[in-house]
C-alpha cells in the first residue's frame, strides 16, 4: 500500500470545469452555433442486410431548403490501405463503408447518404425523399450462426486471418487465435473435478446520455474545422483525414465537452460526412443524431458465444483451463475478442490452458469499444464456473479465488508475466470488507462475488504548462475530459510544482494546439497524461531552478526547489514569487513534454453482490452492492469512486437488463431509452467502494488506470449472487425477469 | 540471447517448438535470425519492416511502443501478443 505523504495527490478539490458543468455553461456538440451554419440528417438503411442497386436524390436536391446531398460516391476515388486509429487496423474500406454503405448496406441504421439544408426538420424531410432501390439478402445475427459454413456472407473480399496468414475460402470469421499454456489436456487428466459450461452475452450500448454530433466548416483556404463530441480529437482528425483522402494538416478538430463515451466516442460517423457537406456547400454543417441513430448506427459491444472448462484438484488448485470464444464484431471486423481471449483466465495462475479466439462479422452495428472491451463477457463465463468448482469442492468463493489469484511472475496464457498487480490485495479486501463478513438474511436473496481483470494502456500524450507572473500555471492538454482527468492531470502537476490545485488552470485544447495526444480510453488518460504532465511540471521546476540561479548568482544544480519553493546559500522564494521575476530573468517559461509511457499497470477489480429473486415474476433486486479496485495510487479518491461505482452500475445493467432486442430480420425493437432498460439510480442502492492501492512502479505515483476493470466482474457476481438466491445457474446475458422465470421453471 | 516465446499458432513452422534463443540488438534483429531458424516467420510477423497490424510486442513483460525498434537485451523474454486499445 502506498505510504509517501503528499500534498495534493490523494485530496479531493473541487473539479475545475465543476462550476460550468452546474450551472449549464459547459458547451456540448449540440451547443454549436455559427453565422451561416446548416443543419444535416443522415439517411439510414431499413434492412439489415441488401445490395444498394441505385440511388436517386433528385427529389432530396429540389426539395426547398436543401443545399446538398452526399453519397459514398462523393468520397474521392483512394487506393485501399490499412489504417490504425489507437483501435487496431482495419482497412480503410471498412471505415468508408461504416461512414457511408457502399454497394451493400450491412446493418439495419446502415447511414446511406447525408443532406444539409437550412433547418434540420428541412433534412429530415429530404434524406426520407433520397430513392434507394434495394435488393434485400438474407441476414445473420449470432456468431454461431454466422461461422456455419452455409451463413449468408458479408464481406465477399473476408477471408479468416491467423496471425498473418490468410485462409483460401469466403467466411465471416474475420481473425482466429490460439494461446497455448503448458498443456491443457494432460493438466486436466490430473484433475479432481472438471466443469464445462456455455454461455452467451447480448449486444449492449454503451448508452452514453449525450448523442453523437460534429459540426464541419470546409473553409475556402481549404481547411477543415470540426467540432464534435469525442473520445479522441487527434483520432477524429486522422480518420476524417483518411476517409477524405485529405493531409492531416487540414483538419483541425476542436473537441467540445463530452457527455460519456466509455469506447462508443471512439470510431468517427458524422465528421466525415458533416465535412463533405461543408464542402459541397461552403457553409459549415451540424448534424446531430438521435437516440434511435446512436442505437442503430454506432457501435455496441459484442454479443458473445462463450465456452469455458476449467478442472481442479479436490484441494482447489486450479491445474487446467479451456475457452472458446466467438464474439460478434457487427458489420465489421473488430469485436474486441483478443483482449477478451487474453483476459479470461487472467486471474488466475493456472499451468495449463488453451484459448481459441473468433472474430466474427454479422449483421448488426460495427462494434466498438465498451469498458474493457472484451474482458466483461469473458468473465462472466469463467467466474461462474469458479463459483460452481468453489460450490462442488466446499470451499469458500473467495477462498478458491486466492489460492490461485495472479501474482507477480505467473505467466499469462498469451505469455508474458504480470509485473507488480494486486489480485491478492483486491481479493483479500474484499475477504476482509464489512460487506462480505455481514450476514445476508431473508429467503430469496443471495450474495455472489467475482473478480475481473483490465490490461490499461498507455500511448502518447502530451502537455505544455505555461508559468503565469501571478504564481499560477495554464496546463494546456489533449485528452478530452470525461471523468474528471482536468483535474486528476491537473492535480499530478501541482504536486511536482508544489503549488494549490487551484493555482493549476487546465485547458483541454484543439488538435493544432497541443502535440499528438491518443484516445482518452483504455484507462490511460491519469496514467499518460498525467505523467506528461508530471513531466512537462519538471520542466518548468528545472527551468525555474535557472532563474534562480540567475537571481541568486549561482548555478542552477546549486538551487534546490521542493513543494513549492526554491532555497540557496540563504536565500530563499517561493513558487509565486519566483514567477513574478520570470521576465526580468529572461522571459516567459513553458514546460513541455510528450510521452509514450511503458510501465502500464492493469487493474483487477471485484465485486460483491447481495440480491433478491422475486419467484414469481424472475425481477432480480439489488440489496447491497460493493465495488473493490487496486487504483495504484488513487490520484483524486473521488473520481476514482466515481468511475467504479459508473462502472459498476453499467455492468449491472449489461448482467440485469439491457440488450439489443433483434427481430429476426436485424431490426432492433427496444432503439430508445424506454425500452432499453438502463438502470438508474432508483432502481439501485448506493454503490459501495473499497480502493485498495498497490503502486505501479511504472508511473510517479503509482497510478493504474481505473476506467475500465470495474465492469468486467458485476455480471458474474450477479449470477452467483441469483444462484444463490434462486437455486439456477443463469448463462445467458441480460439475465432478465423472463430469462431467469425460464430458469427457475427448467429446475 | 534473448528467449523468443513462438506464438502457438506460428509453432507450425517451428516445428512444435514453443521457446527458442535468438540474438539480436532489436526486435527487428530477433525476427530476422529467427527467420533464418524458421524460415516463413518473419512473413507472420511483419509487414515491410514493421510490425503486422495488430500484432504488438511485449519485451520483459512490457508491451513496447516502438514495436520492431525496440531494444533488446542479452536476457530478454519476448512475447507477441494481441495489440490492446480499451474503451
Amino acid at each position: 500500500m502506498t505510504k509517501t505523504e503528499y500534498q495534493v495527490v490523494g485530496t479531493r478539490p473541487v473539479r475545475h470545469d465543476g462550476a460550468d458543468k452546474v450551472t449549464g455553461r459547459a458547451l456540448y456538440g449540440a451547443d454549436f452555433q455559427m453565422a451561416g451554419l446548416l443543419h444535416g440528417a443522415i439517411l439510414r438503411s431499413p434492412h439489415a442486410h441488401a445490395r444498394i442497386v441505385r440511388i436517386d436524390t433528385a427529389k432530396a436536391l429540389a426539395y426547398p431548403g436543401v443545399k446538398a446531398v452526399v453519397t459514398a460516391a462523393d468520397f474521392p476515388p483512394a487506393p485501399d490501405k490499412l489504417v490504425d486509429f489507437g483501435e487496431g487496423a482495419t482497412p480503410l474500406a471498412y471505415v468508408r463503408g461504416n461512414v457511408l454503405a457502399s454497394g451493400k448496406v450491412l446493418y439495419r441504421g446502415h447511414a446511406v447518404a447525408g443532406v444539409a439544408a437550412t433547418s434540420a426538420h428541412i433534412a429530415e424531410e429530404a434524406a426520407q425523399l433520397i430513392e434507394v432501390e434495394y435488393e434485400p439478402l438474407p441476414c445473420v445475427l449470432t456468431a454461431p450462426e454466422a461461422m456455419q459454413p452455409d451463413a449468408p456472407i458479408l464481406h465477399d473480399g473476408l477471408r479468416t486471418a491467423e496471425l498473418g496468414e490468410k485462409a483460401q475460402g469466403r467466411s465471416n470469421i474475420s481473425e482466429h487465435f490460439r494461446h497455448i499454456l503448458g498443456d491443457s489436456k494432460k493438466g486436466f487428466a490430473e484433475t479432481d473435478v472438471v466443469i464445462e459450461r456455455e454461455f452467451s452475452t447480448a449486444t449492449v450500448h454503451q448508452g452514453y446520455i449525450e448523442p453523437h454530433n460534429a459540426t464541419a466548416l470546409w473553409n475556402n483556404d481549404g481547411r477543415v474545422h470540426i467540432w464534435c463530441s469525442t473520445q479522441g480529437s487527434f483520432v477524429v482528425r486522422d480518420a476524417t483525414a483518411c476517409v477524405l483522402d485529405i493531409a492531416q494538416s487540414r483538419i483541425r478538430v476542436t473537441p467540445m465537452e463530452i457527455g460519456g463515451g466509455f469506447g462508443g466516442k471512439i470510431p468517427v460517423y458524422l465528421e466525415p460526412v458533416a465535412a463533405l457537406l461543408s464542402r459541397k456547400t461552403g457553409r459549415p454543417v451540424k448534424i446531430l443524431m438521435t437516440r434511435k441513430d446512436v442505437f442503430e448506427g454506432t457501435g455496441p459491444t459484442p454479443g458473445s458465444y462463450i465456452r469455458v472448462k476449467i478442472g481442479a484438484t479436490s484441494d482447489g488448485k486450479l491445474v487446467a483451463a479451456e475457452a472458446y470464444l466467438a464474439y460478434e464484431a457487427g458489420a465489421y471486423p473488430g469485436a474486441m475478442v483478443g483482449p477478451g481471449g487474453m483476459c479470461v483466465f487472467a486471474a488466475y495462475d493456472i499451468p495449463n490452458v488453451t484459448i481459441d479466439g473468433f472474430d466474427v462479422v454479422v449483421n448488426k452495428p460495427s462494434t466498438a469499444a465498451y469498458r474493457a472491451p472484451g474482458a466483461t463477457n469473458a468473465a462472466f463465463a469463467t467466474e461462474t464456473v469458479i463459483d460452481e468448482l468453489a460450490e462442488q469442492l466446499g470451499i469458500d468463493p473467495v477462498e478458491i479465488r486466492l489460492r490461485n489469484a495472479a501474482k507477480e511472475g505467473t505467466r499469462r496464457a498469451d505469455g508474458p508475466k504480470f509485473k507488480r498487480i494486486g489480485c491478492v490485495e483486491v481479493l483479500e479486501a474484499v475477504r476482509g470488507s464489512e460487506h462480505y463478513q455481514s450476514p445476508l438474511e431473508g429467503p430469496n436473496r443471495g450474495r455472489g462475488v467475482a473478480v475481473g481483470f483490465w490490461f490499461n494502456v498507455g500511448l502518447p500524450s502530451s502537455c505544455t504548462i505555461n508559468v503565469n507572473a501571478d504564481g499560477t500555471v495554464n496546463l494546456v492538454e489533449g485528452s478530452t475530459d470525461i471523468g474528471g482527468t482536468r483535474t486528476s492531470v491537473a492535480m499530478q502537476a501541482a504536486e511536482v510544482l508544489g503549488i494549490p490545485v487551484e493555482d493549476v488552470h487546465p485547458s483541454v485544447v484543439d488538435t493544432d494546439s497541443v502535440g499528438f495526444t491518443a484516445v482518452t480510453g483504455g484507462s490511460r488518460v491519469t496514467f499518460s497524461t498525467g505523467m506528461a504532465a508530471c513531466e512537462a511540471a519538471g520542466d518548468v521546476i528545472r527551468q525555474m531552478k535557472e532563474r534562480a540561479a540567475k537571481l541568486w548568482e549561482t548555478v542552477p544544480d546549486k538551487v534546490e526547489a521542493g513543494r513549492g519553493s526554491f532555497r540557496c546559500n540563504g536565500h530563499s522564494a517561493t513558487f509565486k514569487e519566483l514567477a513574478a521575476k520570470v521576465g526580468e530573468t529572461g522571459g516567459p517559461v513553458v514546460g513541455r513534454a510528450t510521452v509514450n509511457p511503458r510501465g502500464v499497470g492493469g487493474s483487477f477489480s471485484a465485486a460483491i453482490a447481495d440480491v433478491e429473486v422475486d419467484p414469481e415474476t424472475g425481477k432480480t433486486t439489488v440489496l447491497r452492492f460493493t465495488s473493490i479496485q487496486d487504483a495504484g495510487k488513487a490520484i483524486h479518491p473521488s473520481y476514482v469512486e466515481g468511475q467504479m461505482q459508473g462502472g459498476s452500475v453499467q455492468g449491472i445493467g449489461w448482467g440485469l437488463n439491457e440488450e439489443y432486442y433483434m427481430s429476426r430480420d436485424g431490426m432492433m425493437m427496444n432503439s430508445s431509452l424506454l425500452d432499453y432498460r438502463m438502470p438508474t439510480s432508483l432502481d439501485l442502492p448506493m454503490i459501495e467502494t473499497i480502493i485498495v492501492e498497490v503502486p505501479n512502479p511504472g508511473h510517479p505515483f503509482g497510478v493504474r488506470g481505473v476506467g475500465e476493470a470495474n465492469i468486467v466482474p458485476p455480471p458474474a457476481a450477479l449470477a452467483n449472487a441469483i444462484y444463490r438466491a434462486a437455486g439456477v445457474r443463469m448463462r445467458r446475458l441480460p439475465m432478465s425477469p423472463p430469462a431467469v422465470m425460464e430458469a427457475i421453471w427448467s429446475k | 540471447m534473448a528467449v523468443v516465446f513462438i506464438p502457438t499458432l506460428l509453432r507450425p513452422l517451428s516445428g512444435g517448438v514453443d521457446r527458442v534463443e535468438a540474438s539480436g540488438q532489436s526486435v527487428r534483429d530477433v525476427i530476422e535470425n529467427l527467420e533464418s531458424l524458421y524460415p516463413g516467420m518473419r512473413d507472420r510477423l511483419m509487414d515491410g519492416g514493421r510490425l503486422r497490424p495488430n500484432v504488438s510486442v511485449a519485451v520483459d513483460g512490457e508491451v513496447c511502443p516502438m514495436g520492431a525498434l525496440e531494444p533488446v537485451g542479452p536476457a530478454s523474454e519476448i512475447h507477441f501478443v494481441t495489440a490492446i486499445s480499451g474503451g
